[in-house]
């Protein structure tokens, strides 16, 4: 049968072919007009992000080595960025980060990066649109809107965002992961990885180094491991007196 | 004044050399579209010069925002098909003029913004792929394993492009 010619711009109407594919119906027709129907044929139903899944992550302080950067060395393969050895200006995807209680001296050593907050101050200022947060938790910047103001990163408590201030080379760009000049950027709890149903690229390379320090799961599916280790054991926010709500969380801070 | 001549030659050697070479190629004033591999899209060539851009910014959006991956129009995919090869035999970024995009890009002077964060050239396991295909030339069994790659990338050239189906009167 010859494929009809398609009309891309009627998809900005009311009527969609995806809306009724996730209707669940295999084949719709419905009537516009005495004589005029819309008639859809059912593909795969598509996967997409979805409210009833909440994304986040558990660091274990304790079981995070002070020595070990996989996560970081991970997230940058992954992601394709390069630290220039210029803080001011290098990407801030995740880094670690060493802290010591000088009452007792104890030190320890954990990853940092976006915290996904369930109400995240980047998306309240950014003045296009740009920043936002997925139904199922996870803060992104679309870049294809993003003008580069950076009220973003002055919002954000944790320092989690940075401004791609250098052309990226063809050569070290991910075709999952696109990232260029004049856009902001930070984690994106690997959308691309989870959207295939993997786990994010650093909670990946901690499993291997054997730390399992980072645990990856749905907050909001009672019976997932993340889910039980925060009703079980006691964990925290980052800045939790901002109510922010973040989607990551540290336990034995 | 021989300092002058010798310029003169310069500038006008690499002119002439093309010359012949450019008469060859392109005897029409319109840009030589490169040709793709594997099976050629159901809606046409015509369709496609005229909706890519609107089809790649609906479905951008199904993606970033909604994480839509099984798309219809994917920068990705459009990458595998018509990559074009350099001196290196390694497909070429569209800062080069040979680049899919870049042919008419140029011509028509419209800046392609995609390519300040999206890779211009396809992936490591699609440029393997390629190199398994060419040889093979333009035969069913070449598309097939074309259709096969974009299948697992869940982006394929049969899929129903968005907006409704049909409109039938």
């Amino acid at each position: 049968m010859k494929r009809p010619m398609p009309t891309p711009k009627q998809a900005a109407g009311g009527l969609h072919r995806r809306d009724f594919l996730r209707a669940g119906a295999a084949v719709a027709t419905v009537t516009l007009a005495p004589g005029v129907t819309l008639t859809a044929f059912g593909g795969r139903a598509e996967a997409q992000a979805s409210a009833a899944s909440r994304w986040g992550l558990l660091v274990d302080a304790n079981k995070c080595d002070p020595d070990c950067t996989a996560c970081v060395s991970a997230c940058s393969e992954e992601n394709g960025w390069q630290d220039t050895g210029n803080p001011a200006t290098d990407a801030q995807w995740i880094r670690k980060v060493d802290l010591k209680e000088l009452a007792t001296g104890r030190e320890l050593s954990l990853p940092v990066m976006c915290q996904h907050c369930e109400s995240p101050p980047c998306v309240d200022v950014c003045p296009t649109g740009a920043s936002f947060k997925r139904v199922d938790g996870i803060v992104l910047v679309d870049k294809h809107i993003c003008i580069g103001c950076r009220y973003c990163m002055m919002a954000c408590p944790f320092k989690a965002r940075s401004f791609v201030h250098e052309p990226v080379p063809d050569e070290a760009r991910r075709s999952w992961s696109p990232r260029g000049k004049g856009t902001v950027e930070s984690c994106t709890l690997c959308v691309h990885r989870v959207d295939a149903g993997r786990i994010p690229a650093c909670v990946e390379a901690c499993d291997v180094t054997g730390n399992r320090a980072i645990l990856f799961g749905d907050l909001l599916d009672p019976d997932s491991e993340i889910a039980r280790a925060i009703a079980a054991y006691p964990s925290e926010a980052l800045r939790d007196d901002l109510g922010l709500n973040p989607g990551v969380r540290y336990a034995n801070l | 004044m021989r300092l002058f001549r010798f310029l003169i030659a310069v500038l006008l050697l690499p002119g002439l050399l093309a010359a012949p070479l450019l008469a060859e190629e392109n005897d029409s004033i319109y840009p030589d579209v490169p040709k793709a591999l594997g099976n050629p899209h159901p809606e046409g060539n015509e369709f496609w010069r005229k909706n890519h851009m609107d089809l790649l910014l609906h479905d951008r959006d199904q993606t970033v925002r909604l994480g839509d991956r099984e798309i219809f129009a994917s920068l990705k995919g459009c990458m595998v098909c018509h990559a074009v090869n350099g001196a290196d035999d390694r497909p070429v970024g569209v800062e080069n003029p040979q680049n899919f995009c870049a042919v008419c890009h140029k011509y028509v002077s419209v800046q392609v913004d995609c390519f300040v964060c999206h890779k211009s050239t396809p992936d490591e396991d699609a440029i393997e792929l390629l190199e398994r295909v060419r040889p093979m030339g333009d035969t069913a069994e070449a598309a097939g394993l074309i259709d096969e790659y974009l299948e697992q990338l869940r982006y394929s050239s049969g899929r129903a492009p968005p907006g409704p189906a049909e409109a039938t009167q």
